[in-house]
């Protein structure tokens, strides 16, 4: 198993800011008239790194981790290697047929039925039609849809369609195969299926290169792990010594960066946060079930009129435990505290994450994974026995004779 | 599922090359046509879901491939005809209007749908790798389903009026490649156009309807001053509407010279389009 089957020399990525945005003939055509020559020019807009100077080798049958906050340039990666968006700089080169799967359901048409679906989404994904009628009842069985297949899509229930569209990706049988979070949703019972199904993928020789938040997942799939941050390699080496070295990088709130998005943070900064009630000694560690006021300070330096604000809590495998988000916020320039105020927050005790976010007029005016962690350090009401331990951590009040 | 563990890396006729190399882009003289034809599997499903989607989507499906163009032949036959009393080459109106509006309703459409076939298909654009010009493939391809039905009315019409094709009809197949290859290479530029300028969109259909009085739709060609007419034949629908009169029903002249300015020209908008296409391809799925 020494072949080397990805080899990336000095790969780089520039985006133009502001791309995105959706240009306009009219646009185009008064710069034009305003400076002729420019379009010769080329552009001076202002651009950013995604990805810069990465190299890295994956040899045959190695199923290969890259973790990193987000947006530090994994999916840019695995975006070159699939050949979706070019390189600016550097090369790679692939030895074998690539199968990328970075979205759950790629080409699904919802007038279409799940048997015409799965044809369809499979051709694309890269599969013959040979390939797929052959593997058609398996799929079928796999997704648990017998009933359905000829149903168009639109009528399927969330479930019915995650379910439908990892069973066709689970069956591509590419000779390298990208895959991004994409086991990230679904329910447990049925990710497991498909993890396991990765699995076998693995062990029959073929190379995979995965990009997850979920930390587990990674121990138990890779065997080797590239820390990719702002955009560089970081780390690079075996599954456990780069995935201790982020998690403990990751413990000293050394995430402490916001949203890179255009314009993000000038006109509104989220400066700190802490556990206003109930008052321990650290302001960051959570330690009674009891009622519980989160505190985030905000500094405004542009009236926010219409604001929008978003709070989400994420576990230490980045599941979202918690959202909400509201709208018709109003600020004034200045330092403004926002405050949340729980009856209890009964999680299980842990490490977690607090993203906070305010958007004016549609545009993101910040967005801020909150440190240092919160620190859930409450008395556990838990089973005794650690595998039966959920993600709650609720007091109950037992009694035999109860009305 | 053990089974299919121990199956060996399936090599299908959809793989790319063994090895790919990744490079950034080069500039404007990349062109692969070769992997459109080792994707064409997949030309083959896009082009079949359109054609699914947009029959399962109307609720007279062929029905209303077939009364859309009788329709507006009615009307041409009415105001053109009756009314304004256009010259027809000798022919009945319903079949001069009708052989014209089989070909100009397929370029029409084919046009159109080429021109938003990027925009529409960029959620797949941005999550899996195949060469982005299947996609401007399979949208002149998809319309000729309903060009098929179209001119199986035509063969009718043209009957019904007592006029039976002869040899000229041989030359048919040509046109309707010279149709195929200007709603091709015109829409190989705009839709790399509507990618970069979404407002493109909203500009075609009167691009659309003012070509279709520029070509010889609702009135015979002969209409245009000799001296112009080489000038007329630089529109190459021009020489695909003439000659679909001319092959199916031996009146009017073969369009010669016409046909030759219009073959030059749809060589020069196919070959300048693919390059074009192409230059954005590299960007495209960092922009829409």
């Amino acid at each position: 198993m020494t072949t080397t089957v990805i080899h990336g020399e000095s790969l780089g990525k520039r985006y133009r800011r502001g791309l995105h945005a959706e240009p306009g003939l009219r646009h185009a055509l008064e710069n034009f008239l305003r400076s002729p020559l420019s379009v010769f020019r080329g552009n001076n807009q202002e651009s950013f790194w995604a990805l810069k100077d990465v190299s890295l080798e994956v040899r045959e049958g190695e199923v290969l981790g890259l973790i990193g906050r987000n947006g530090a340039g994994k999916t840019t990666l695995l975006k070159i290697l699939s050949r979706i968006t070019r390189p600016t700089t550097g090369w790679a080169e692939i030895h074998g047929r690539v199968g990328s799967l970075l979205e759950v359901g790629t080409g699904f048409h919802p007038e279409l039925t799940g048997r015409e679906n799965t044809f369809l989404s499979g051709a694309i994904l890269g599969m013959s039609k040979k390939e797929i009628a052959r593997k058609f009842d398996e799929i079928v069985a796999f997704a648990e849809l017998e009933k359905f297949i000829d149903t168009q899509v639109k009528h399927y229930s969330t479930g019915m369609y995650v379910r439908l569209a990892f069973a066709v990706a689970a069956h591509l049988e590419p000779q390298i195969l990208l895959v991004d979070e994409v086991l990230a949703v679904g329910d447990i019972k049925f990710q497991k299926k498909c993890l396991g199904k990765m699995g076998d993928v693995a062990r029959a020789g073929r190379t995979v290169v995965l990009v997850s938040h979920q930390l587990n997942q990674i121990r138990r799939l890779c065997q080797r792990v590239v820390w990719i941050d702002e955009g560089q390699t970081r780390r690079a080496g075996s599954t456990h010594e780069v995935v201790s070295a982020y998690e403990s990088a990751m413990a000293r709130g050394e995430t402490n960066r916001h949203s890179q998005e255009r314009g993000a943070g000038t006109k509104a900064r989220f400066l700190r946060w802490e556990i206003s009630e109930p008052r321990g000694d650290d302001p960051h560690v959570l330690t009674e079930i009891a009622p519980t006021t989160v505190k985030f300070t905000i500094e405004i330096r542009e009236p926010v009129h219409k604001g929008h604000h978003g709070i989400a809590l994420f576990n230490h495998d980045r599941q979202l435990i918690w959202a909400w988000s509201t709208d018709g916020v109003k600020l004034a320039v200045g330092q403004h505290h926002l405050c949340h105020g729980f009856p209890m927050l009964p999680v299980r005790p842990g490490p977690y994450a607090w993203q906070v976010s305010l958007y004016g007029d549609g545009h993101q005016l910040d967005v801020w994974e909150a440190v240092p962690e919160m620190i859930v350090a409450t008395q556990s009401h838990q089973h005794q026995d650690d595998l039966w331990n959920g993600i709650l951590n609720v007091p109950t009040r037992f009694e035999t004779e109860c009305r | 599922m053990a089974s299919l563990t121990a199956s060996p890396p399936a090599i299908t006729p959809l793989a790319a090359p063994a090895t790919v190399l990744i490079e950034p882009p080069h500039g404007w003289f990349e062109l692969r046509l070769r992997e459109v034809w080792e994707y064409r599997e997949l030309l083959y499903f896009f082009v079949w879901r359109d054609v699914k989607v947009r029959y399962k989507q109307t609720l007279v499906g062929v029905a209303w491939v077939i009364l859309q163009p009788l329709l507006t032949m009615a009307v041409f036959t009415l105001f053109f005809g009756k009314l304004a009393k256009l010259p027809s080459q000798g022919l009945p109106y319903p079949v001069f209007y009708f052989a014209a509006l089989v070909p100009w309703m397929y370029f029409s459409y084919s046009l159109q749908s080429a021109t938003n076939v990027v925009v529409e298909n960029q959620r797949v654009i941005t999550k899996v790798y195949f060469p982005r010009l299947v996609l401007p493939f399979s949208a002149v391809l998809s319309g000729l389903v309903d060009f098929a039905i179209g001119f199986l009315t035509l063969i009718g019409v043209t009957l019904i009026f007592g006029i039976h094709p002869g040899f000229a009809a041989l030359w048919l197949p040509v046109f309707l490649l010279l149709a195929i290859l200007t709603a091709l290479g015109v829409g190989l530029w705009m839709s790399a156009l509507n990618a970069l300028y979404r407002d493109v969109r909203y500009v075609m259909p009167f691009v659309v309807q003012f070509w279709m009085f520029a070509s010889p739709v609702a009135y015979p060609s002969s209409l245009v001053p000799e001296r112009w007419r080489w000038l007329y034949g630089l529109n190459p629908m021009a020489g695909v509407i003439d000659g679909f009169r001319w092959a199916l029903t031996g009146h009017g002249q073969p369009p010669g010279a016409v046909m030759l300015a219009s073959a030059g020209m749809v060589a020069v908008v196919l070959v300048g389009g693919l390059f074009f296409f192409q230059r954005m391809e590299s960007t495209v799925a960092d922009r829409v």
